[in-house]
């Protein structure tokens, strides 16, 4: 048998990515850069994905708002319209979409083999479920930001203060659900469960986080789901600041934002609590993507 | 096989090694030392066990016993290390084939730490060797078959491995691709010196090869060079048609002290010197000869007499079959 093989001295002497940690870093912004590029190479895309926010807001926000009439909670108070109630809504619809669709590209990458390319790396595989996390998050911001180009035409006036107010609130959801998103697509091994996540997970979230109708008066099953959906934790503060831009009194927006135990909920809390689901997701996401063969 | 002191410039070496899954064992213990500079060719039917093989020794699966050192490094106890020294071609396709063919290359490069001083040389430097230079900004979904394995192939090399591992580098590509594939690997391992490990199924390609180890059901049948193992077969093919083959048949067994082997009017013997064996035949039998032909052996022939049975393309692939699922489940959802 062979005697003690000793390891060429040539090999010691390679380079090794002399920081891993610096090697995970790179690992992950290059995840997160193929993630914009494919994002960006698809620029028709991101125009035709303002046709389904449109199609809400002008069909069924409009349908809507003149069958409630002025019977509606946001009718004549403050001159609030359903449309401009709901148009925050459908930011927060855009982000949920795009985050949860963008971060299950992974199961598209594991079926047409890109995947292995990656998993194979020399590289820790958090570098996986973070890029793609963050990679996921910006094209949900950017898809749910655009949207406020058709501010105007619902008759809401954006300020500089608003814009900014919105844009680390829109990244935190599209944070949470993005890594959500990662999450559950480290579990799946193909596209069949892809459905199942759509009819399940994505349409109960968008209907039951508040996008549609206020979150208040509700039967109590139904109250109990709504503050277990995290999107509603997401969408509330967006809407908050939508609609005060709006210039509607502030004990207007408490009636119409989201309460617990009747008590209205801080921005920042809300946001905090999307945050700390999103990093827990990205843990869990981790854990699951090291734990793979 | 021999029980030498590895030599110093043995790449990979694996020792014993073993992978049972539930009830299958796909590989039985398999013995194996490649050379730095050689190119090694893996082969053997579908299901023999080369894929399970392969995956090993890049540390993409665990053995069930044994072990393996590529590259010097211990591919159980440092999966990372032999990572970074091997360059990997998967028998499946694994390009992003929106992004162009320099877009694949950065993106590898990145997650191999490439010295960003190195980064642009060395990518254009395997654009060229590859031939792919002009095609560099194109989209992959636009590659054919060819350019698409010519740019995993560069892909694999841009992080200067020392081992190249090529799983069914040209299945389901066109011959004329397959040889150019070929003569791409080929030039690789003379200009950068580096060792080409591959698995193939077509007996043909196994011939690039410098040596081979034949695998059948999980186990090393056979191992060397080309010439070596066609050696075992016995020289030369020679088949002759007789209009009496029995009797020729008779003839050539008590003249010649051959036993031919018969199928209808053709008889096919193994010798070990055709060309001194055809004009003795000719001379002594008394039966009538039509024609005469001799060949080298194939290794088509070696493995139909190491395994009695011939290779060839089984059942398409579990992948394959996976792949072909998820088209089809793209093509409705178009």
């Amino acid at each position: 048998m062979s005697v003690n093989v000793a390891t060429p001295a040539h090999a010691v002497a390679l380079p090794l990515p002399a920081d891993t940690r610096m090697a995970t870093l790179r690992a992950i912004y290059i995840i997160w850069y193929r993630d914009i590029l494919r994002f960006w190479r698809d620029r028709w895309r991101l125009v035709a994905s303002l046709a389904q926010p449109l199609l809400f807001l002008i069909v069924f926000g409009s349908g809507l708002s003149s069958s409630l009439g002025g019977a509606s909670t946001f009718g004549t108070k403050g001159g609030l319209s359903y449309i401009q109630f709901m148009y925050p809504g459908i930011i927060g619809m855009a982000i949920l979409f795009t985050a949860i669709f963008g971060a299950m590209s992974i199961v598209w990458d594991r079926e047409f083999g890109f995947l292995k390319e990656v998993l194979v790396a020399p590289i820790d595989r958090s570098a996986v479920a973070i890029g793609k996390a963050l990679g996921s998050t910006t094209q949900a911001m950017i898809q749910g930001l655009i949207l406020l180009v058709l501010a105007p035409l619902i008759g809401v006036t954006l300020t500089v203060p608003t814009v900014l107010a919105m844009i680390p609130l829109a990244a935190v959801l599209a944070f949470g659900l993005s890594a959500f998103g990662v999450a559950l697509a480290s579990t799946m091994k193909s596209m069949q469960g892809f459905q199942v996540v759509m009819n399940f997970l994505m349409m109960p979230m968008f209907f039951l986080s508040g996008a549609l109708f206020p979150l208040n008066n509700l039967p109590g099953w139904m109250t109990v789901l709504t503050r277990l959906d995290p999107a509603s934790y997401g969408i509330d503060p967006l809407r908050r600041v939508v609609l005060s831009a709006s210039g509607l009194p502030g004990p207007v927006i408490d009636r119409l934002g989201l309460t617990i135990n009747g008590s209205v909920l801080p921005i920042w809390l809300e946001a905090g609590i999307v945050l700390a689901f999103g990093v827990v997701m990205l843990g869990i996401a981790v854990v699951s993507f090291q734990r793979r063969d | 096989m021999n029980e030498e002191v590895a030599a110093a410039d043995t790449v990979i070496q694996a020792k014993g090694l073993v992978k049972r899954y539930k009830e299958v064992e796909a590989v039985r213990g398999i013995d194996l030392e490649v050379r730095a500079g050689e190119i090694f060719g893996f082969l053997g039917p579908n299901g023999a066990g080369k894929s399970t093989t392969i995956s090993i020794l890049c540390t993409l699966l665990k053995p069930t016993a044994g072990t393996a050192r590529v590259a010097g490094i211990d591919v159980v106890h440092d999966p990372a290390g032999v990572r970074q020294r091997i360059g990997l071609v998967f028998q499946d396709p694994s390009l992003d084939d929106q992004l162009t063919g320099r877009e694949n290359l950065d993106f590898h490069a990145f997650i191999y730490s490439v010295p960003s001083s190195e980064r642009r040389k060395r990518i254009d430097e395997m654009l060229a060797l590859m031939q792919l230079t002009d095609r560099a900004s194109s989209q992959v979904k636009t590659y054919s078959g060819g350019m698409k394995r010519r740019l995993e192939i560069a892909r694999g090399m841009l992080h200067q491995p020392q081992i190249l591992f090529l799983d069914e580098p040209t299945l389901g590509l066109d011959p004329q691709t397959r040889q150019t594939i070929w003569a791409h690997v080929n030039e690789l391992r003379n200009s950068k010196g580096v060792t080409i490990f591959m698995t193939t199924h077509y007996m043909d390609e196994a011939e690039y090869c410098d040596r081979i180890a034949v695998i059948d059901r999980g186990q090393i049948v056979a191992l060397g060079t080309p010439d070596e193992l066609k050696a075992m077969v016995g020289g030369d093919v020679v088949t002759i048609t007789s209009s009496q083959p029995d009797a020729a048949a008779r003839e050539i067994k008590e003249v010649l002290g051959v036993t031919p082997a018969r199928d209808n009017g053709t008889l096919r013997m193994e010798v070990p010197d055709g060309k001194a064996f055809v004009p003795r035949l000719v001379r002594e039998l008394k039966a009538p000869v039509d024609t005469v032909s001799m060949r080298r052996p194939s290794l088509d022939d070696v493995f139909l007499k190491l395994t009695g049975r011939a290779i060839r393309d089984e059942e398409a692939s579990a992948t394959d079959q996976n792949r072909a699922m998820a088209s089809r489940f793209m093509a409705r959802r178009r």
